[in-house]
């Protein structure tokens, strides 16, 4: 079923669409080429008491079991979550797929399966990603508070502040998750039937006000854990000196 | 007064093309006053449907410079005045005439959803924290841009299979009725065709009346399919608790 002019339909100038998915592309791009390349980099993730967010938590760090980085090893867990979050497939099915570019631009014609089919189906796991997230989220909090530790004294860095940032942002993209609002409340059809109900129903209404920023907590998240891994390299490397605030 | 070109779609279901019209531009007029003078002056056979030209009965749609709007709710110095404005059926549906199409394949899609059916022994008792959520949902004007705008429907058209985001939002709000008593998760994923929408919001910045479709509706839908479907751990615990599932 479709309208009987597809060519009067082709023929409206779409305005331009791809100013709405070039700063997806730029950005999703350049952060995923500088993760791979500091996923494989396997070097400089340590700064005493600095850890790179993309190493933590710090598993097989002499090489007993894994040749390999050991970022390697648990940057599984991040992407997953991020790769089926619900905006990020929006923002990814939009840039990198076309599928569509843009509200009401025409897409190319062939076999659509949408999610129902491999491999797109699996993005149904996101929820399992969410629970890792959870744990991924407590190493990052510790490190956080470690990082106010210096030679077992009390002290803040420029360092600590990065991290401590990164984890807050982090931490409020985790709460805005849809998952995570329909497992807490969402999911729940009478929140006044039900054991706790009023509790359940203030943390429902609390995280959907967080989910409605979720957009604005995936981008920013996103960019504070790259530049969190790029200031512990800097440091690490020797290519600047932390700035001791306190 | 300025004047506006309107290149308006005038054809019917064996093809067409459009027509250029000259209208005059006044202060406070809605794209759809500009369709009303074209019908008066200048082609009275001109079909267009409208009814009430306040934004609540939803039968106004249409697509203006390629964007799904509703016509009494577009005003004309919203649009560049330098450039002639481009008034289209919605692509999504067959045309009947000019810029009236057929929408009749949405109420058949409605008719493949049950109704509300209580719980037993229900209390006819609500609070109010248990009918936000479905209130947001009763704004819906079924104007059909949403339905108009998704690409599943308009680019790869899987009407067969696909029941679109005003349906989910209609599922949405008996789901998540307080009162009502059976699940519609397997309809959703089976009948509705749920998993072939890839949640990229277009029908969410179309709706004239702010609903948030995908964040409030389909993607809630899309979590009691995973609940049902996709949860290997709930299953389990169905099971334990001897519950049934939607599949039963």
């Amino acid at each position: 079923m479709a309208s009987t002019s597809p060519t009067v339909h082709a023929a409206v100038p779409t305005g331009s669409w791809w100013t709405q998915i070039a700063p997806v592309v730029l950005g999703l791009g350049a952060f995923s080429v500088y993760a791979t390349w500091r996923a494989f980099e396997g070097a400089y993730f340590w700064a005493s008491p600095y850890l790179s967010p993309f190493y933590s938590p710090l598993l097989d760090v002499h090489h007993h079991y894994w040749p390999y980085s050991p970022a390697l090893l648990i940057l599984g867990g991040p992407l997953g979550f991020r790769a089926t979050c619900y905006y990020y497939r929006k923002a990814y099915y939009r840039a990198f797929f076309l599928d569509p570019p843009a509200c009401a631009v025409a897409e190319r014609k062939r076999n659509y399966c949408g999610e129902t089919r491999f491999p797109f189906i699996l993005q149904n796991v996101h929820r399992y990603f969410m629970y890792l997230a959870i744990v991924f989220l407590v190493f990052l909090w510790h490190d956080a508070l470690h990082a106010f530790v210096f030679a077992d004294r009390f002290g803040v860095g420029l360092g600590t502040l990065v991290l401590l940032v990164n984890v807050m942002l982090l931490t409020l993209y985790f709460s805005s998750c849809h998952s995570l609002r329909h497992l807490l409340g969402g999911k729940l059809d009478c929140f006044s039937c039900t054991n706790f109900g009023n509790a359940r129903h203030s943390t429902w209404r609390g995280l959907s006000f967080l989910n409605e920023h979720h957009m604005l907590f995936a981008w920013t998240s996103l960019f504070s854990v790259g530049l969190a891994d790029f200031y512990v390299r800097l440091v690490s490397s020797g290519a600047i000196r932390d700035l001791r605030l306190l | 007064m300025p004047e506006v070109t309107l290149k308006i779609f005038r054809g019917d279901r064996e093809g067409g093309q459009t027509a250029d019209y000259q209208v005059p531009v006044s202060p406070g007029m809605v794209v759809l006053d500009a369709l009303h003078y074209v019908q008066k002056h200048l082609a009275p056979d001109l079909a267009v449907r409208w009814n009430c030209k306040a934004g609540r009965c939803g039968s106004c749609s249409a697509e203006v410079n390629g964007r799904p709007r509703l016509t009494c709710k577009t005003r004309m110095d919203s649009l560049p005045g330098d450039r002639p404005v481009t008034i289209l059926p919605m692509k999504s549906f067959p045309v009947i005439k000019d810029l009236v199409t057929d929408v009749s394949w949405n109420y058949k899609v409605n008719k493949k959803i049950p109704g509300f059916k209580p719980r037993p022994k229900t209390e006819w008792k609500m609070r109010q924290e248990d009918v936000d959520r479905v209130q947001e949902f009763r704004k819906c004007i079924e104007c059909f841009l949403c339905q108009n705008v998704c690409h599943v429907l308009r680019d790869h058209g899987k009407h067969e299979q696909f029941g679109g985001p005003r349906f989910f939002v209609r599922v949405a709000a008996l789901e998540m009725h307080p009162l009502d008593g059976i699940s519609r998760a397997a309809l959703l994923k089976n009948e509705l065709g749920l998993g072939f929408c890839n949640i990229t919001k277009c029908c969410t910045e179309v709706c004239p009346e702010e609903i948030h479709i995908t964040d409030n509706a389909i993607i809630p839908m899309k979590e009691r399919v995973v609940d049902e479907f996709y949860d290997p751990v709930l299953k389990l615990v169905r099971r334990i608790r001897g519950e049934k599932s939607a599949r039963e």
